[in-house]
């Protein structure tokens, strides 16, 4: 050891002792000022972005979780629109064969109605007319015949042509 | 170009002053930068924080390729001290060295024996507390028998080999680049014309001394993390 020295002259036990006290006292020292807090802050900031890491991870799921919501809320709500529109739907063209309905019925009940009164009215004119013709008849006959027949024999024999001209036309 | 020691003696032990300089300076030097770089700490490292940081997790690295981190985070304070010591004590002499009445004053601490020596055997040392302490006294020897007793002397052997070659290693490195430094700047530079011829060489080796004491000082601390495992591992 001491040929390999540059200057080795005897044993120097002082170096030995002051190398080991220097080194110890320089792993306390740097201990204690430098790496002691470095390794506070490292493992500090380790858990720092561990934390972070696990917030955002929990923030993503949240909002997973809420996008699903969502969804499930619009899904539910077309559902609902659409529904309803079905129903509105179904309504309005249930509305519209009662109406279409009801107005059929009224048109029918008038055409009825008219067809009625037309029907009364042709029957009332028709009687009139009879009434006037016999009687016209009567009259022109007894002008012409003038007492020949009864007046009663008159009547019926009018009413027999008339009614003959009733059949015939 | 062979320079005296400044000795002194106290108390019966034998001082090389030049060594309690270097060694101090070192010292100073490493909790300096230590210190400066960790002054304003902060969860958003900037500068000096992130070198040192940096090395942290280097360092982190080494012991964490030998060991699991359970049992290698008690060393990751020895392994910064260790390297960023060693870095600096060889970054040292790289510059100049100081020479007064043929003493050699400045220079790298870690260009003698003693030094490296006294570190590599304490590290030696740690790493057998270290076994017993963790695995147990009755582990600890089974080691040494293990996987055939017939081995033990060459585990005694081992144990001697390793502390030698991880002392002898880092200090041939750098003590041979100081010399060849000392060579290139002190022989060869006299006169205009060797001056002139020395510069290209002594700034490449400089350059090549600055990565080989990088890389000893990664060694060393390699070395000395795979020993603490050998001691201090289970499945040995």
């Amino acid at each position: 050891m001491f040929v390999l020295g540059a200057g080795g002259h005897g044993f120097n036990g002082g170096d030995i002792a002051f190398q080991l006290v220097m080194f110890l006292l320089l792993m306390f020292l740097l201990r204690k000022y430098a790496f002691g807090p470095l390794m506070g802050v490292m493992k500090q900031r380790e858990e720092h972005i561990a934390n972070e890491i696990e917030q955002a991870e929990k923030h993503h799921q949240e909002a997973k979780k809420l996008a699903e919501e969502q969804r499930e809320l619009m899904k539910k709500s077309r559902q609902e629109a659409q529904a309803l529109i079905e129903e509105a739907r179904k309504l309005g063209e249930e509305q519209k064969e009662q109406i279409i309905q009801a107005a059929r019925q009224e048109a029918e009940r008038l055409k009825e109605a008219a067809k009625k009164e037309i029907a009364q009215e042709k029957e009332q004119a028709m009687a009139a007319l009879r009434q006037q013709v016999a009687s016209l008849s009567v009259l022109i006959a007894s002008k012409v015949i003038e007492k020949e027949l009864s007046e009663q024999d008159q009547a019926k024999l009018i009413s027999e042509y008339i009614q003959e001209v009733g059949e015939s036309r | 170009m062979h320079h005296e020691a400044p000795l002194y003696t106290l108390f019966g032990l034998t001082f090389n002053l030049a060594n309690v300089l270097m060694i101090t300076v070192t010292s100073v030097i490493v909790f300096v930068i230590a210190v400066l770089a960790t002054r304003n700490l902060a969860m958003k490292p900037t500068g000096m924080q992130n070198f040192l940081e940096w090395v942290m997790d280097f360092v982190k690295g080494i012991i964490k390729s030998n060991m699991d981190w359970k049992t290698g985070g008690r060393f990751h304070m020895l392994g910064m001290t260790l390297i960023m010591y060693i870095f600096v004590a060889n970054m040292l002499g790289l510059p100049f060295s100081v020479v007064i009445d043929n003493k050699l004053w400045w220079k790298s601490p870690t260009a003698d024996p003693v030094v490296t020596l006294t570190l590599a055997t304490m590290v030696v040392a740690l790493s057998h507390y270290y076994g017993i302490k963790l695995n147990g006294f009755k582990e600890y020897a089974k080691g040494f028998v293990s996987p055939m007793p017939i081995l033990f002397p060459l585990k005694i052997i081992e144990e001697f080999a390793n502390t030698l070659t991880l002392g002898l290693r880092l200090y041939g490195n750098i003590f041979a680049g100081e010399i060849l430094l000392a060579l290139l700047a002190g022989s060869l530079a006299t006169g205009v014309g060797g001056t002139i011829a020395a510069i290209i060489p002594t700034i490449a080796w400089q350059g090549f001394s600055i990565f080989v004491g990088a890389i000893q000082a990664f060694i060393f601390t390699m070395l000395t993390m795979v020993y603490m495992a050998h001691k201090v591992s289970h499945d040995h």
